[in-house]
């Protein structure tokens, strides 16, 4: 596993995401409430693009008449047949067990800190003022 | 822990290809082209229905004016990755339409199903016929034309048969139109007779029909009413289709022209076998009420009708679904996909069930070549 700097943190809009290429796979970046999220840009259902998902709450119903919502923008409905996605884990809501997308671990790291290591690509300055997002894959 | 450095990718590039779609070559049966306005149709229009379309709009026989009875599940029924950056709705943009789908699925050729405007289910009959006509240019105009993978399906005035006889008989030498469209819900069962010159004359053009799910032919989508939800309105397009065949099958439609061929559209197949096991059990009891069927109802299903997979059946047990397609017949199942609508289904990855070679081919090309007389088949 490496971690790959995939974007600044202002670079995605709350409720945004951004599309990065890592090792030949298409991965997904979110940025939600402050928090960012990594999943496989692929619906292990028909293969959709997860980056065109609307971000929905989680809506339950104790009994018929009553709703419940939680977890505002933390479901991600695929922009195909609607299967909800834990934007977390990558679980699916109706079969989280056996039915989840892969997601990657994501760090937020001050620019000072990426630096000083040697690895900085000419293609994506790194300034010491910004933070930056690292997916691990 | 090593750090390195993404190079940013603004733009999503291609998605990358699974193994088998390069070598598959597909027909689709259902593709939805989009009018990104009515008023695109206006080459296609006298004066007088040009004035009659700003005057008064499109009104179906449905006792909801101003919308859809059901919310459909997507904004434009679509897919969220089928609005197009040119800014028109899905389905209205030709080029988007090349590279997001016929390109990137490898379509050999794609059946046009215009839903935009219904002309099956408009109020006014004349305006039906006109639109039905002005829809019929518009495809071979401004799809078929430039893009000959696309090939046009004859819309009709349902409910004015003498004027829907008109039209197939205009269309039918073009050879740009693979088939005459039909739409299971209108003012009466498919199969009564009202309904026949419609039949006679497609018999006589040599064309298959296409009958696509939806319509507002002025009755609930169920038997029992008007469902509260999308979810209950959505599964009832099967049971229209299940009407629809037993309509055609007992009213003697068969019997009467043997040559019809029907293909059903978007209304699954897994409904299929339990249908026609209930049909030949009913006429096994009363087989004198309707003494025109010289057949048992199962044999004119296995001779005149053939399904599109879209929505593809998903049965828990993936197994179930060869004993399904076994009984219908390998060769009666049609790949379509529903472009670009919301319940798209995707030829690399909708079916489930392991499929042979020989059966991946059948059902996404090979049985559409031959009902549509396509590719040379």
């Amino acid at each position: 596993m490496t971690r790959h700097v995939v974007a600044s943190t202002s670079e995605i809009p709350p409720g945004g995401n951004k599309v990065v290429q890592i090792g030949g796979r298409e991965i997904v970046v979110w940025h939600i409430s402050g928090e960012y999220f990594a999943l496989l840009n692929r619906c292990p259902h028909e293969g959709a693009p997860l980056a065109k998902a609307v971000c929905v709450a989680v809506l339950h119903a104790p009994e018929p008449g009553r709703f419940v919502r939680t977890r505002v923008g933390e479901m991600l409905r695929c922009p195909w047949h609607g299967w909800e996605f834990d934007v977390r884990t990558g679980q699916s809501y109706f079969d989280p067990v056996h039915c989840k997308v892969r997601s990657y671990p994501v760090k937020v790291a001050p620019g000072g800190e990426l630096a000083q290591g040697p690895y900085v690509a000419e293609t994506f300055p790194v300034t010491v003022e910004e933070s930056y997002v690292l997916v691990e894959a | 822990m090593s750090v390195t450095l993404e190079r940013p990718t603004p733009k999503a590039k291609p998605r990358r290809k699974r193994a088998a779609a390069a070598t598959l070559t597909v027909i689709d049966c259902d593709i939805h082209p989009g009018l990104h306005s009515t008023k695109e149709l206006f080459p296609f229009l006298t004066k007088r229905w040009q004035q009659h379309l700003i005057n008064y709009a499109v009104h179906f026989r449905t006792p909801y004016t101003s919308t859809t009875p059901y919310p459909r599940s997507a904004p434009l029924l679509a897919r969220r990755d089928a609005w197009p950056p040119s800014g028109r709705v899905p389905g209205a943009d030709l080029d988007f339409m090349r590279v997001q789908h016929l390109d990137e699925l490898n379509v050999e050729y794609g059946v046009l199903q215009v839903l935009d405007s219904l002309v099956f289910s408009l109020q006014n009959l004349d305006f039906s016929a006109a639109m039905a006509g002005a829809l019929n240019d518009w495809q071979a105009e401004v799809w078929s034309r430039p893009e000959p993978r696309l090939k046009a399906s004859v819309l009709v005035p349902q409910e004015d048969a003498p004027a829907a006889v008109k039209e197939i008989e205009r269309r039918a030498p073009d050879k740009r139109f693979v088939q005459v469209n039909l739409s299971p819900r209108v003012a009466e069962p498919i199969g009564r007779k009202r309904y026949w010159p419609i039949y006679a004359a497609v018999q006589a053009a040599g064309l298959p029909i296409g009958i696509h799910v939806g319509g507002y032919g002025g009755h609930a989508p169920t038997a029992s009413g008007y469902p509260s939800y999308y979810n209950e309105e959505h599964h009832s397009n099967a049971h229209s289709m299940a009407s629809s065949m037993t309509s055609l099958v007992i009213e003697g439609v068969l019997e009467r022209f043997p040559k019809l061929r029907f293909l059903f559209i978007e209304g699954g197949f897994g409904w299929v076998p339990s249908a026609a096991w209930r049909m030949d059990k009913h006429i096994a009891r009363f087989r004198d009420e309707v003494p025109h069927l010289r057949r048992m109802p199962s044999e004119y299903v296995k001779q005149h009708f053939w399904f599109t997979t879209q929505p593809i059946e998903e049965p828990e047990r993936t197994g179930d679904m060869r004993t399904l397609i076994d009984w219908i017949g390998w060769d009666r199942l049609l790949f379509s996909s529903d472009y670009p609508h919301w319940d798209f289904d995707d030829p690399r990855t909708a079916f489930k069930l392991p499929l042979s070679e020989a059966e991946r081919r059948a059902v996404l090309h090979d049985n559409a070549a031959r009902f549509y007389g396509l590719g040379g088949a």
